[in-house]
Order: C-alpha cells, then structure tokens, then sequence
C-alpha cells in the first residue's frame, strides 16, 4: 500500500458489460488529493473504471458492478446498488474526452451543478460561478462575455469551462477522462497545468493514453491492460525503473 | 501498376466525356421534374388568385355565410378554424410531447416499445376519414361532445398525433448523448435532465412539427364533415373571454362551428359561379393562414438552430 492519506480504495472490483467482463478484480488506493493516472493501450478498461466512480454505467442497462470502491472518511461503497448513483454523482464530479458544454451561457453552465442542488440565491450561485471559473483558470479570459454562449469559446477554453462546472459543487474527487485528446499542444499545456495547482484542493484521477502526460501531472501510475491492473506504484518509479515487462514494453512505445 | 507502363489516355478521355454525358442528361431530368412541380402549384395559384383576389374585402371576412354570393364572408369559417386549431394544438402538443419524451428518454427497449412505434408510424398515414369515424363514435356519441369544436379539435389533435410524437423522437434524438451525461454527472436526476436540457434543445424540431401538423390539420375536411361540422353557420360560438369573473369561459368548446375548407366546399358545390369565385377567395385565405403558420415554423427552426450546434 501506499503512505500517503486514502480518498478511496478499489477492492476486487469486477465490471460486467451484460456478460463480458470488463474489469478484473481490481485493487487499487485512490490516495487523498494527489494525482492518480491510468494509462494503458485503447479497450484496456481504463475508461470503464473511471466510469465505475461515478456510477455512470448505471444510466444504461445490463451494466453490473462487483465488488467495493470505498470512499474515506465515511468507508462508504459507492458502487453498492443501495447507494443512490445521484448521490455519489454529487460528490465525485467528472470531466469528459470531449468538451461538452451545454447549449447554455458560460454562466448557466458553471451555475448548473448549483440549481441541480436546489441553489436559488443568486449572490451565492454568482460567488461560486466566479470562483470555480477562476479555479479553472479561464476567469480573466471569460469575465467581460460570461452570458455568451459556451459555444463560442474555443475548444480549450469549453473544456476549462467544463472543468469550472464540475468544480463548481466542491466535489470531493475529480475524474478526468482523457481531457485533453480533442485539443491541440498549446491548449493541453494549460489543462495540464491546471490539473497540476487543482490537486492542492481535490483528488483527482486521470485517464489519458498519452504517456508522457501521465508522467507531467501525475504522483501515481496505474497500467491497465485487458481489464487488469499491471502495475501501480508512483509514477517516476512506474516510467523510470517499471517492475513488469509489459508495463516496459508498452512505455517504451513497443505496443500499444 | 509498374510506373513505366503507359495509361491509355485517349480511353480515359473517352470514359470521362461519357460520364460527363450521364451527368448533363440526369441534369437536365431533374431541372424538368422541379420545374414541371413548381410550375403546376404556381399555376393554380395564380388561378386562385385571379378568381379569388377581387372578392377579399373587409366586408367578406366580416359577413356571415348567405344566399346572395356579394352578400356573403367567411366570418364563422376563420374564427371556427382559429379555434379548431387551438383545440387540436391544445390536444396534440401536450400528448406529443409527452410520449415522444417517454419512448425516448424513459421507455426500455422491449417488445412493447417497438409495437408502439411501429404502430406510431402506421398511425401517421391512416386516412382522415377513419379518424373522422373513430371521433363519431367515441367523442360525438359515446362522450356526447356533440357536433362541437371540442370534437372537431380532439379529431384534428389525435390525426397529428403521430407527426408530433416523431418530430418529438426526432429532435430528442439528434441531442448528443454526451450532453445528458454532462448533466448526469452534475447530479441532475432524470426529471431535472429532461426539463433543463431535453426539452429546451428539442424545442426548435418539437415546435416545427407541431405546426407542419397543425397546417396538415387546417386544411382537412373529411373527418370534420365526419363529425357533423355545419356547412352552413350564421352565428358566432361564445367568446372566451367574458366580462364577469373568471373572464376566461370555455363554452365555446361545446358550441357547433364550421371550417374554412367545409365553407369552401359548400361554395363550390353550388351551381352559381358567383359561389365559385368566394371558394377561391376563402381558399386565398386558407392558403395565407398555412404559409404563415409554415413561415413561423422555418422562423423558429432558424432560431434555434443558431442558437444550437452540436
């Protein structure tokens, strides 16, 4: 295990697409506002966990969960079928591959989480919009059209809007799944470095196939491949000196 | 193909003139086929204009049916339409909508969905007159309605059912899933994410099919005359708005009326050309209130495709 204070912990979790079996006995410590990456080659499973953190399979059907996520301090698993998937939506926020803002001003975009939340106080909803948007970093540049529409912010600027929507609610674990393979380098330079100063304040955990990502922002690494997990240890050890030759072979750049 | 080989080129010329032929004969096909439509509808425009324009007057929106041709209007066929179309609009847009949204959003994909559906899309295309006897026997004598607008609005409302319901699926439809996971993930129930996001993004497509229905319905004739609408009127329903408390009355609903299309028929079915000449100037009417009711529709359309883009 690892020394650091648990946000939450995998045990023996399985995923079952109707009956194929997408996630294997997964045991994996989610440590408590650090970065957690997942990388490994396409269909390895590494979107489908992340998606297990959220409940998000719980919106189509034949989906199964196995097995405990645990969530600290509380010891709640939250993939247990009692725990209500909004419930646990409230509390771990996610941010997607492609910018998905709504049809909406940037405003009502960041302020969404709140009304969903029952939020009606307008001094309140405008102090958090305006927080979370300067915690996604996209303040200054949002400020002066922030009841345009989202859509016309370019597409770096929609995902750090869609970041400052997510945060908006103080979630206690933020998911990224591969948030920036829709962008261009100068754009993902800036999510990354946002990625890098919001872990002072959230858990986060990632999913990216970009490797050399996973080495800028993460503090753990876990490979994953056909639905298993290979290897998990901080991430300077897992690139530098990885302890299994498929983890090797694949950050290498030999298969993958 | 090894490089030094060289390519017949007077063959390919011969093959590209060929397929350059095809592509003026369909041309030229196709530029016929439109034209040959749109001349024959501008054609009987332009007829219904020449016989119809001189008969619009005030006069002839403000007179009641009549013996004498000069003497009579279509006051009781266009206020009868206009309420007929509220009746049918307040009938089938909720209902639409409503199952749109459940064999969209809620309903599982089993065997009693798709029945649903394929019986949607064989509704759509039975012919008015069935609807006209359905609405006899359940709305005129079973419910006793009566020969009323509110039959003749829930008649019109279960015709355009169907086209709502597929416009509803339709515009539902082209939302990208990743817009309700974006408010899933956010906390958002099912009912929050249909009310902020479903709805207000399909509006656009549900709103235009809402009224290419309600253009289909304004010019049926059959099932009205089905259900016993009047051919001929000379007196006004109960207004609908009163001057005693609650100022809102809905007698109008029980009360007989008449349609623009039956008044047409009525005058085209008379012997004098006089009679022939108002049916042209109530068809110019007719005509007017369904490019108005389509022109709102592309209007709103545009506006929220601007305002949407996926």
């Amino acid at each position: 295990m690892i020394p650091e204070k648990l946000k939450a912990e995998v045990k023996g979790l399985n995923f079952y697409y109707n009956d194929l079996k997408a996630l294997k006995d997964i045991h994996l410590p989610i440590a408590n506002k650090l970065i957690t990456a997942l990388i490994g080659p396409s269909g390895c499973g590494k979107t489908t966990y992340l998606r297990c953190f959220n409940r998000m399979h719980d919106l189509y059907p034949n989906n199964r969960y196995e097995g405990e996520i645990i969530l600290y301090p509380e010891r709640v698993n939250i993939v247990d079928p009692r725990i209500d998937p909004i419930e646990v939506r409230m509390r771990i926020s996610m941010v997607f591959q492609k910018p998905n803002p709504f049809p909406k001003t940037v405003f009502e975009n960041v302020a969404y989480g709140l009304r969903v939340r029952g939020e009606h106080k307008k001094s309140l909803i405008d102090e958090k919009v305006e927080r979370a948007l300067k915690q996604a970093a996209l303040w200054d540049e949002v400020k002066d059209r922030i009841d345009d529409l989202a859509f016309n912010l370019s597409g770096g600027q929609q995902q750090r809007l869609c970041i400052a929507r997510a945060l908006a609610t103080n979630p206690e674990i933020l998911l990224f799944d591969e948030p920036t393979s829709a962008l261009d380098p100068t754009a993902t330079a800036k999510i990354e470095e946002l990625i890098r100063q919001l872990k002072k304040e959230v858990t986060i955990i990632i999913v990216t196939h970009n490797m050399q990502q996973a080495a800028r922002v993460s503090d753990y690494t876990a490979f994953m491949y056909l639905g298993e997990i290979i290897e998990f240890d901080r991430t300077d050890k897992v690139f530098t000196r990885p302890s299994h030759k498929l983890t090797e072979e694949y950050i290498t750049g030999r298969f993958g | 193909m090894s490089t030094d080989e060289q390519p017949d080129i007077l063959e390919l010329r011969k093959r590209i003139a060929s397929n350059k032929l095809r592509d003026h004969i369909f041309w030229i096909l196709g530029l016929l086929s439109t034209l040959i439509g749109f001349g024959l509808l501008f054609t009987l425009i332009i007829d219904l204009f020449i016989d119809g324009f001189p008969r619009l007057s005030w006069h002839f929106f403000t007179s009641y049916p009549s013996r004498f041709p000069e003497q009579a209007g279509i006051l009781s066929a266009w206020v009868g339409t206009t309420l007929v179309m509220i009746a049918t609009a307040a009938t089938a847009v909720p209902l639409g909508i409503a199952a749109g949204i459940y064999l969209e959003e809620y309903g599982k994909k089993n065997w009693l969905t798709s029945l649903i559906e394929i019986n949607m899309n064989n509704l759509a295309g039975v012919p008015s007159i069935i609807y006209g006897l359905l609405a006899l026997g359940l709305f005129v004598y079973f419910l006793k309605f009566g020969e009323s607008i509110l039959t003749g609005g829930l008649t019109l409302g279960l015709l355009i059912l169907p086209m709502v319901v597929i416009a509803t699926r339709e515009s539902i439809r082209a939302i990208p899933n990743s817009i309700r996971e974006a408010s899933y993930a956010l906390g958002a129930s099912k009912w929050q994410t249909i009310k902020d996001h479903i709805i207000p993004y399909s509006s656009g497509g549900i709103l235009t099919g809402m009224i290419i229905g309600l253009s289909r319905a304004i010019g049926e004739t059959a099932p009205i005359i089905t259900v016993g609408a009047l051919t001929f009127i000379a007196f006004l329903p109960s207004s609908p708005v009163t001057s005693g408390f609650p100022f809102l009355s809905f007698k109008w609903l029980l009360d007989p009326f008449t349609v623009m299309p039956i008044q047409m028929f009525n005058w085209i079915s008379r012997p004098q050309t006089a009679f022939h000449l108002n049916a042209a100037a109530a068809g110019i009417v007719l005509m007017v209130m369904t490019l108005v009711m389509n022109g709102f529709a592309i209007y709103v359309r545009y506006r929220f495709r601007k305002r949407i883009k996926w």
